[in-house]
């Protein structure tokens, strides 16, 4: 039964237990078991329902990776059980210790089974197939019986021959008493479709960790024109996210700004087609122009570029008490489907009397609070926009005057006005609030007049780097490759037993009995009839 | 179109409903004969001999040829063999008539909307069915004594149309843009192509487990159903070879929405509520067929693992969409 045995084993037993150790020893002898245990296929097993169970809770818990806002909001709404499971790392599933333990100790597990098998299966496609069992009948599938004429060694030949036209590797052996075996053997693929499948799956885990370590992320948004771009410095993203092993002097040197924006609509407001066509330049080259679509991002050398979503960003020129006049280029977020925006304006530098420069205590500073329409619906009333392209703007605006706290040094959003200040009444409301056509322009109640030249379009872009992205997609095709030869494979050995007289009898074995098999060891059985009887192969019986 | 559409789906679901009431029937009156006589599939082997499994047994699974007929089924009190043979056919040509109707109402879709027709939840539903449909009438015609399973895959196939027509369904609309992929098609063709058998793939292991356990002798509910389900070990065989079969296809869908997530997201996995469980039901399937190669564990563990995989592709398609919301913004139901 050596044969049998040998197609069963998984993977290479341990050495067998000892009696009576020292504590070395019995330290080893732990640590053996210990290896035994977490590289076996049950617990492989285990910890693969383990990862199915543990990525659960992300996907039904807010995630910051995601949306750091509904995290935020799901702590307020739950103030007792929200923090408790913050502790347990609930918000950020994917790179919380227990779920990393759990994959960490699976792909331990991997490399402990997956090593010694692939030396094993390396042993047995250079060993010829073994010798055929004694007892040929005990076999799961197996003949006896068949009259096939000649002596010993031309019936062997002629099987052998039959064996390797069916892509068997044969083996005949002269037996003691002059007989003959013929021992065939084939799917070593399977095997082999089984090893790339689980080194697949290392494959892809080291590029995911080099993709996290070497990569990075970063958001901006560009304002459309050649004095609104940017360049890939952490100093000029919105907001950004470094791999572990990234220096931020490493960034790949480009420079991009917005040249135009063409976004085009469905009747009921869908967007149909965003495209950004942008200049850029990479360190000191020469300038190129490209189109930068949703599904299509721009491609250099190391990041690539991508169009998220647009907006609008109102042009407004202010001229203060002084006569000095500023204008300012603010984009405004898109609250609804339809565009409806909102921003605030800002004129840091307003009011600011030539002669006597700033007086810290008594600032005068001016910002506008603004929502834009770019179709006014025909009841103005409702405050929405009726449709996301300008087929009607207008900018509503309230002004503020006083400190706007921007001295403070604590970062503020560019989007709303710091509410504290509003709150302590350094920074007051000013009359009522005003509607502004495109280039209309308005005397505020202060004697300031503002003017509305126009919107500019913005595109949000995210530059992104994944250095283990092009691994990732090669394991991930060996794995589909793997996959597919280990689920077709049929592993089968035949043997032959072939007397110095009598009947020959013949026996195969599967590694698992696929529903072919019986059938086609018949098939072999019977063209073995049929090619020794007759001198024409493939006769009709 | 749309309308033809709408129309084809009422009688599609009445097909599959009269198909199930007649399968119910051939059930009914089928007596053991019967079975017996629609089951043998194998040749007599004078040549071939199949032996009972050698030593210690070990991992040697699955000796012997698939027979599905081994344990006799008691014979019902009105047993009638030439009623339950007419209640077999008029149940395939049934069957056949909705698919054919379920065909039309997707492809009419098509048409009315000048793309794909998986193009929101309820056309993916759709689809699925129609898949896992056409793949039970291929398995039908290539092993005809796996009728008695018809009852129950009628019965998936009313219930998922079911909740289609009524709680899923939308009206014709063209694509959301950012979902006009040219690898967002290839996706999800595989995606229903996959689950369509996987849906097969459950009925056999959830009738697996039901058999399994009558022929321990449970009489129970569920169990008294497996009397006249083919012998447990070639259904098992049959989930295995079902589930081996969409298990790569799976594989595939998972990676080429990664490939389109990366163009259209600039990342290829970011633990989205849909990405999650479609990993989930990956990671569990996979148990499944490890489990099955593992000789350690109990046929019977391994198909509630298979059974559990349904689960979990359930709740993505169900709970995912309708309930957690993520970027994923295809379900389209209002
Ligand atoms: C990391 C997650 C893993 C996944 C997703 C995975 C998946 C699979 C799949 C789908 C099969 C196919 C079974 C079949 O042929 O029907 C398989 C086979 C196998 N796996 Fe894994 N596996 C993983 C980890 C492991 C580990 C850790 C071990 C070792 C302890 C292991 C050992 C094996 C063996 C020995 C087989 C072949 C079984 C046979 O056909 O005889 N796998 N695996």
């Amino acid at each position: 039964m050596a044969a049998l045995d040998e197609l069963t084993t998984k993977a290479p037993a341990g050495p067998p237990p000892r009696r009576r150790l020292g504590p070395g020893r019995a330290l080893v002898g732990a640590g053996r078991r210990m290896w035994r245990w977490l590289t076996s296929m049950r617990t492989a097993l285990i910890l693969l329902f383990l990862l199915a169970l543990a990525a659960i809770p992300g996907s039904l818990l807010p995630q910051r990776n995601l949306n750091i806002d509904k995290v935020n909001q799901y702590l307020r709404q739950h103030p007792t059980l929200g923090p408790v499971l913050d502790h347990l790392w609930a918000y950020n599933v994917f790179s919380s210790p227990w779920f990393s333990a759990i994959y960490l100790l699976l792909f331990i597990s991997l490399v402990g089974c997956v090593i010694p098998r692939l030396r094993a299966h390396i042993g047995a496609v250079m060993r010829v197939p073994p010798d055929a069992p004694s007892r040929l009948e005990r076999l799961p599938a197996h003949a006896e019986g068949l009259d096939l004429p000649g002596d010993p060694a031309t019936v062997a030949g002629r099987l052998s021959d039959l064996l390797r036209g069916r892509r068997f590797r044969v083996e005949v052996r002269e037996q003691a008493d002059g007989g003959r075996t013929v021992s065939a053997e084939k799917g070593h693929l399977k095997e082999t479709g089984n090893i790339l499948f689980h080194f697949s799956l290392l494959a892809i885990l080291i590029a995911v960790a080099l993709g996290s370590w070497y990569g990075y992320h970063a958001d901006r948004l560009v304002v459309q024109g050649s004095d609104q771009g940017f360049c890939n410095t952490l100093q000029q993203y919105d907001q950004y996210g470094l791999g572990a092993r990234v220096s931020p002097g490493s960034l790949e040197p480009f420079c991009l700004d917005l040249t135009s924006f063409e976004a085009r609509y469905l009747a009921n407001g869908e967007p149909s087609v965003y495209k950004a066509f942008v200049d850029y330049t990479i360190g000191d080259g020469p300038a190129k122009s490209t189109v930068i679509r949703v599904n299509h991002p721009l491609r250099l050398s190391h990041a690539r570029i991508y169009l998220l979503g647009t907006g609008y960003a109102p042009v407004v020129k202010y001229t203060d008490r002084y006569g000095h006049s500023q204008t300012e280029v603010a984009p405004f977020l898109s609250t609804d489907a339809m565009q409806t925006s909102s921003g605030v304006i800002e004129f840091p530098d307003a009011n600011v009397d030539p002669a006597k420069g700033v007086d810290p205590n008594d600032k005068r500073q001016v910002a506008f609070s603004g929502i834009f329409l770019p179709t006014v619906p025909s009841d103005p009333s409702v405050g929405h926009s009726a449709f996301p392209a300008e087929r009607n703007p207008a900018l509503m605006l309230t002004m503020y005057q006083g400190d706007l706290g921007l001295d403070a040094g604590i970062p503020t959003s560019v989007y709303s006005l710091d509410q504290h200040q509003i709150d302590t009444g350094r920074l007051k409301k000013v009359g009522d609030p005003i509607q502004l056509k495109p280039g209309q322009a308005k005397t505020l109640q202060d004697g300031t007049k503002i003017q509305f030249l126009g919107t500019r379009p913005w595109a949000a872009m995210q530059v992104r780097y994944d250095p283990g992205e092009t691994l990732v997609l090669i394991g991930a095709v060996c794995l589909l490759v793997g996959l597919i030869v280990m689920l077709l494979g049929r592993r089968l050995r035949v043997w032959f037993r072939v007397p110095p007289q009598g009947p020959v009898t013949a026996g195969a074995l599967a590694r698992s009995v696929y529903p072919g098999f019986l059938t086609e060891f018949e098939s072999i059985v019977e063209e073995a009839r049929a090619g020794q009887s007759r001198p024409t192969p493939r006769g009709t019986q | 179109m749309a309308a033809l559409s709408d129309h084809l789906l009422v009688l599609a679901i009445l097909a599959y409903a009269l198909a199930m009431l007649t399968y119910a029937a051939e059930y009914a009156f089928s007596n053991r004969g019967m079975v017996a006589r629609v089951a043998v599939r194998e040749r007599p082997r004078e040549l071939v001999a199949a032996g009972a499994p050698v030593g210690t047994g070990g991992p040697l699974d699955e000796p012997g040829p698939v027979d599905l007929a081994k344990r006799p089924a008691p014979a019902g009190p009105a047993a009638d063999p030439r009623v339950a043979t007419w209640a077999g056919r008029a149940a395939t040509a049934l069957t056949l008539l909705g698919w054919l109707a379920q065909l039309g109402c997707l492809m009419a879709r098509g048409f009315a909307a000048h793309r794909v027709p998986w193009g929101n939840m309820y056309e993916f539903v759709l689809a699925v069915t129609l898949v896992g449909a056409t793949a039970w009438l291929v398995l039908l015609i290539r092993r005809p004594s796996i009728r008695p399973l018809g009852l129950f895959v009628a019965l998936a196939l009313v219930i998922l149309l079911g909740i289609d027509g009524v709680k899923l369904y939308t009206p014709v609309a063209p694509l959301v843009p950012a979902l006009n992929s040219y690898w967002l098609k290839i996706h999800v063709t595989a995606a229903v192509t996959a689950s369509g058998i996987l849906m097969v793939g459950f009925v056999a292991a959830a009738l697996t487990l039901v058999r399994t356990g009558y022929e321990a002798g449970k009489t129970r509910f569920p169990y008294s159903l497996g009397a006249r389900l083919p012998a447990a070990d070639g259904l098992e065989r049959l989930a295995f070879r079902l589930h081996a079969f969409a298990f790569p296809i799976w594989t595939f869908a998972i990676i080429c929405g990664a490939i389109w997530a990366e163009a259209a997201w600039g990342r290829y996995w970011g633990w989205d509520p849909k990405e999650t469980w479609a990993f989930v039901a990956w990671v569990i399937y996979a148990g499944y067929l490890h489990a099955r190669a593992t000789p350690s564990v109990k046929r019977t563990i391994a198909t509630w693992i298979a059974v559990i995989g349904w689960g979990a592709m359930m709740i993505n398609l169900f709970v995912v969409n309708l309930v957690v919301s993520g970027l994923h913004s295809y379900a389209g139901v209002g």
